[in-house]
């Protein structure tokens, strides 16, 4: 129907209508290519999920998981992060209201949650090394660090976003480049919580059970 | 402009109800492994991983506001597309390697018949 209309006119205006089509779901378009970002992210883990389950009993006479693991440390590290992924809905709730302030906000307490999180995780990885439990000890133990070492990096790349996002709040406030920043930046924290569901499901749960 | 970045609506009670959810996803297999409640393996294990999937789930909808709408149903049909993906990823690899790790074993080697049946 379009097309016929604008043949009638002039083509000129054809081309109009397919550009503003264009610039109109360009917001849009980037939190798609996002969220694909996200998905070959996920297929990252799986190949590293797989090679931990692979390698899942493969201990070479060292220690397992009912010796190395402190469920109320994994607990606690569980619980930071599922709290982080409430506050970091408020901030995008904040940012939804258009309220600067209460954003920065959310975003620092998300960060420091992510910090203590990564705390915790690090001095449980110091643990398990001055244990003797390194990552040269058994295929396990390779699989073990490989798997959970990248989701903590991925948190640790989390919070450096955060602190280049309060940067740039801080010199030009909720602009739509910084909203869409920030959507994108809600996606991948809250992605890194359904890894980590994975994680403390299979990795350690699991391991102790059995 | 500030439309166009903003095509997603969020809902304070879809977030808090999501958190809830996940929260009490979260406390039962930790409960369960923690205080030992249930005495079977297997059947813990099954309860947890259901647990994990279910929470999976909840996080995806209330967190990620993944759904049938959203971006035309694209983000919905990437989900699902490599949830296939790691399922049999992961699912295959174990279980091929543990086919192979058991036909390899040199104790199990004069017993072709237990370790073709071993998981």
């Amino acid at each position: 129907m379009t097309t016929q209309a604008s043949e009638a006119q002039d083509t000129l205006v054809f081309y109009q209508v397919e550009e503003e089509h264009h610039a109109e779901h360009s917001g849009g378009s980037t939190l798609l290519g996002f969220w694909i970002y996200l998905m070959s992210d996920a297929l990252i883990f799986a190949a590293l999920f797989a090679t931990f389950g692979v390698l899942n009993s493969s201990f070479a006479g060292g220690p397992g998981p009912r010796e190395l693991f402190d469920l109320n440390l994994v607990a606690m590290n569980t619980a930071l992060l599922l709290v982080s992924a409430l506050t970091c809905g408020l901030a995008m709730i904040s940012l939804q209201a258009g309220k600067l302030g209460a954003v920065r906000l959310w975003l620092v307490v998300t960060a420091l949650l992510g910090a203590g999180f990564v705390g915790i995780e690090l001095h449980e990885f110091r643990h398990l090394i001055a244990e003797g439990a390194t990552p040269q000890r058994s295929g396990y133990l390779s699989a073990f660090f490989t798997l959970v070492g990248t989701h903590g990096l991925h948190v640790t790349f989390g919070i450096v976003w955060i602190a280049v996002m309060l940067v740039q709040l801080g010199q030009r406030g909720l602009h739509a480049d910084n909203q869409r920043r920030l959507l994108t930046l809600s996606m991948f924290w809250h992605f890194l919580d359904v890894i980590w569901i994975g994680v403390f499901t299979f990795v350690y749960l699991l391991g102790v059970v059995r | 402009m500030s439309g166009e970045a903003m095509s997603v609506n969020f809902s304070l009670r879809t977030y808090i109800t999501g958190f809830l959810l996940a929260l009490v996803l979260t406390a039962i297999p930790f409960w369960i492994v923690m205080t030992g409640a249930i005495s079977s393996a297997g059947i813990a294990s099954a309860v947890i991983v259901t647990l994990a999937v279910v929470q999976i789930i909840v996080q995806t909808v209330a967190f990620l506001h993944v759904n049938a709408r959203s971006e035309e149903g694209w983000t919905l049909m990437a989900y699902v597309f490599t949830a296939v993906l790691l399922l049999i990823t992961i699912a295959g690899s174990v279980w091929i390697m543990n086919h192979l790790n058991s036909n390899m074993m040199p104790s199990m080697m004069s017993d072709p018949q237990t370790t073709s049946q071993s998981p």
